[in-house]
């Protein structure tokens, strides 16, 4: 998804000197196109072929276990799952943790960012060390969290007096926990590359002027870094969306709109209803980077802001 | 320059890497002196290697067993084959199913008919109830390995004579928590298909019906409406334990046999007895085993056939041989020798009988070479629950129908009994055709 989410700013920027183009140039980027399209015709056929194969798939009655009984159905399944209280339950919490996870992570990845900003000492130790949750593999992670967690033999389960796992709120904050240790790094990672972008100066200026730390954090860092934070968030976003590992391993049962996908999908093998699940979600993760980009405003990395403006 | 030679060494290793992950298989499927290799995928268990080495000798060369380890939990075991079978997958070819997807497999053409001298050996002797978890739609699919029934395990010292009934259990764990002394009983009762196998033993034993016997409509009779409200009394009078909407076969093993248990019964399969005697040889020295708890007083449960039978891919290079490798690994000699070994219970009606020791060119031996009287003392019990057994409904769409009903069952506590029936009938009746959705 994040290829949607790169191309329309480049298209913008290119179309103002078009009518510009002399002759030798023209033939240089018909050339330049002639070299990209093998490349684009194998993108095409591995990311493209899918979507639409799925799109197909999910207008059919196709369940392995009758494979006599397959019919096209047209958008039989749509209604199916967009009538189903399973489907909007799993959609809810999916909302739910995504909300209350970026929030979390942003606030956090903030403060993880101006400390790796400003350290003078060992700078390049902590920006490691402060990574370490974002390499281990999430599968790995939210398997430590779970034995962390268990009633019987983990040594947090102490700490909460309700089962982390088994009670419905405390798991729900337990997966949001597991989220945000894992991303939070991420989220600061990006949140630094804006806050290189701060001008000294600026800052300086500003206090000169009598801005507090908190006035020069919130009227100039933060108008300064805001592309920065909106890409951060788009990202996020929709990565938190599509969450599945964590769910998977700690809390057996519980939908998310991935799980049950998959749950139709793979163990349902209902090829059906699974590809029209799949298709809402890209539809859904569609509309969030539309609503990022064209509502907020979020520049594509990449593309030149001043082109923008 | 420096990043191009990177890039070049680095090439250089992921063409190494993808050489020696195409080579591997190739090295491991060789080896055998005629070079048929039937591929078994099964689940874990202790001594299925040596019964496989057991066949290997049989086969004389012939052909060669590998053993391929299943994931341990159902779902994964399921959820590796399903998608390798509908890949077509030729590098199967015997496969070990859970007795509730026979009929899904069949259905879906993924397994073989057994006809003709393959399947008079595989029917002969074998318990009605586990045999017909074998067949769909009048024809043999698979051949039994073993069956599996819950049994009710208790503590002597706790109650002396067990309860018959849930109402009689209920009570008594209520009357020993008002005692002070250990009382919980432990089932499974996590959102998956144990839950469902506890709830069809009860709604059986009261005489109802979840799905009609074919498998094709929903019924939720009386009975099962009567299955719905003991669940929820059991899970709200407070004689289970705290994780109770977590456990599966293994916690409630775990939980009768772990110090300062609290618990004075444990709903589980045979498989815990080898367990708590190597492991609290304390707790052994009284525990006692009886039939799965009735419902009506004076008529004994229904409990639900468990276990695994073994089938041949459709899409297996040597058919022939992998229904012999098949016959030889559930045979007779073979269910006792797992019987003995790790309490799993035989198929096949003559094992429980058997006088001979494991070894019959040995002399017996309480510890090296024992009997199914001495290593399995459970037989009694486990061959009465067989005879009343029955199997869960049967129907190609078992997944779905099992996935709703845990979905709706859990947790216990907040059953309703009249409204939750009406769900379960309103969502099964999609759940059979495969429409609706999957929670």
């Amino acid at each position: 998804m994040t290829h949607a989410a790169v191309k329309p700013a480049p298209a913008k920027a290119a179309k103002k000197p078009k009518q510009e183009l002399s002759e030798g140039k023209r033939a240089e980027r018909k050339l330049g196109l002639l070299l990209c399209a093998p490349a684009a015709l194998v993108m095409i056929a591995v990311t493209g072929w899918p979507v639409i194969y799925s799109i197909w798939l999910s207008m059919q009655r196709y369940d392995l276990r009758f494979p006599n009984q397959s019919e096209f159905v047209f958008l039989d399944n749509y209604i199916t799952v967009l009538g189903s209280g399973y489907w909007w339950d799993a959609f809810g919490l999916t909302m739910l943790i995504t909300v209350v996870s970026v929030i979390l992570e942003l606030v956090l990845g903030m403060c993880l960012a101006l400390i790796m900003h400003r350290t003078i000492v060992g700078r390049g130790l902590v920006r490691t060390v402060s990574l370490i949750p974002y390499g281990i593999v999430t599968v790995v992670a939210a398997f430590s969290w779970r034995y962390a967690w268990d009633d019987k033999t983990g040594y947090l389960s102490d700490l909460v007096s309700a089962g982390a796992l088994t009670d419905k709120t405390a798991a729900f904050f337990t997966v949001v926990l597991a989220e945000v240790w894992k991303t939070t790094p991420f989220m600061a990672l990006l949140l630094m590359a804006g806050l290189a972008l701060v001008p000294d100066d600026l800052l300086k200026a500003a206090s000169m002027d009598g801005a507090g730390p908190w006035q020069r954090f919130t009227k100039v860092m933060v108008p300064v870094m805001k592309p920065a934070i909106l890409v951060a968030l788009l990202f996020r976003t929709l990565d938190a969306f599509r969450i599945f590992d964590n769910l998977f391993v700690l809390t057996p049962g519980t939908s998310s709109v991935s799980i049950q996908t998959y749950n139709n999908l793979i163990k349902g093998l209902n090829l059906g209803i699974g590809s029209t699940m799949s298709v809402l979600i890209f539809i859904t993760v569609a509309i969030i980077a539309f609503v990022f980009i064209k509502v907020f405003g979020t520049a594509a990395p990449g593309s030149d802001p001043g082109g923008k403006r | 320059m420096r990043s191009a030679s990177r890039t070049a060494r680095g090439r250089r290793l992921v063409a190494a890497l993808g050489a020696a992950i195409i080579a591997t298989p190739l090295v491991a499927a060789c080896g055998s002196d005629s070079g048929i290799t039937i591929n078994v995928y099964y689940s874990p268990e202790q001594v299925f290697d040596k019964v496989v080495a057991k066949c290997n000798q049989q086969a004389n060369g012939r052909y060669t067993i590998a053993y391929n380890k299943l994931p341990r939990e159902g779902d994964g075991q399921r959820e590796q084959m399903v998608r390798r079978l509908a890949a077509n997958d030729s590098e199967m070819d015997v496969l070990g199913l859970d007795v509730v997807w026979v009929a899904e497999f069949a259905e879906a053409g993924w397994i073989l008919e057994w006809t003709g001298q393959n399947k008079a050996e595989a029917e002969r002797d074998v318990f009605p109830g586990p045999l017909s978890t074998a067949q769909w739609n009048g024809k043999l699919y698979s051949a039994t390995k073993n069956t599996n029934v819950q049994l009710l395990w208790y503590d002597d010292r706790l109650t002396p004579t067990p309860p018959k009934t849930f109402d009689e259990m209920i009570s008594a764990a209520e009357q020993l928590k008002k005692d002070g002394k250990p009382y919980q009983i432990l089932l499974t009762a996590a959102q998956y298909e144990g839950l469902v196998v506890n709830y069809n033993t009860i709604v059986n034993s009261a005489g109802g019906h979840i799905l009609s016997d074919d498998g094709k409509s929903v019924v939720m009779d009386q009975g099962a409406v009567k299955g719905l409200e003991i669940l929820k009394r059991l899970a709200s009078v407070g004689v289970t334990s705290s994780d109770l909407t977590s456990a599966k076969e293994q916690q409630v093993q775990l939980g009768f046999q772990q110090a300062n248990s609290k618990a004075a019964f444990q709903l589980n399969w045979p498989f815990v007895y080898a367990s708590i005697k190597s492991d609290a040889p304390d707790r052994f020295q009284h525990l006692k085993w009886t039939q799965y708890p009735g419902v009506i007083p004076g008529q004994p449960s229904k409990p639900t056939i468990g276990g695994f039978n073994l089938a041949v891919s459709a899409y297996s290079k040597h058919p022939q041989e992998s229904f012999e490798a098949a016959l030889c690994l559930r045979n007779a000699d073979n269910q006792k020798f797992q019987a003995i070994n790790e309490s799993l219970p035989p198929t096949i009606q003559s094992v429980y009988d058997d006088p001979t020791p494991v070894d019959r060119d040995k002399p017996v031996d309480e510890k090296t070479n024992p009997t199914m009287v001495m290593a399995y003392p459970m037989k009694d019990a486990v061959f009465e629950s067989l005879k009343a057994s029955e199997s869960r409904p049967l129907t190609p769409a078992y997944q779905n129908a099992s996935t709703v009903i845990s979905a709706i069952l859990s947790p216990p506590g907040d059953i309703d009994p009249p409204a939750t029936a009406d769900r379960l009938r309103r969502e099964l009746q999609d759940a059979l055709q495969s429409k609706g959705i999957l929670p």
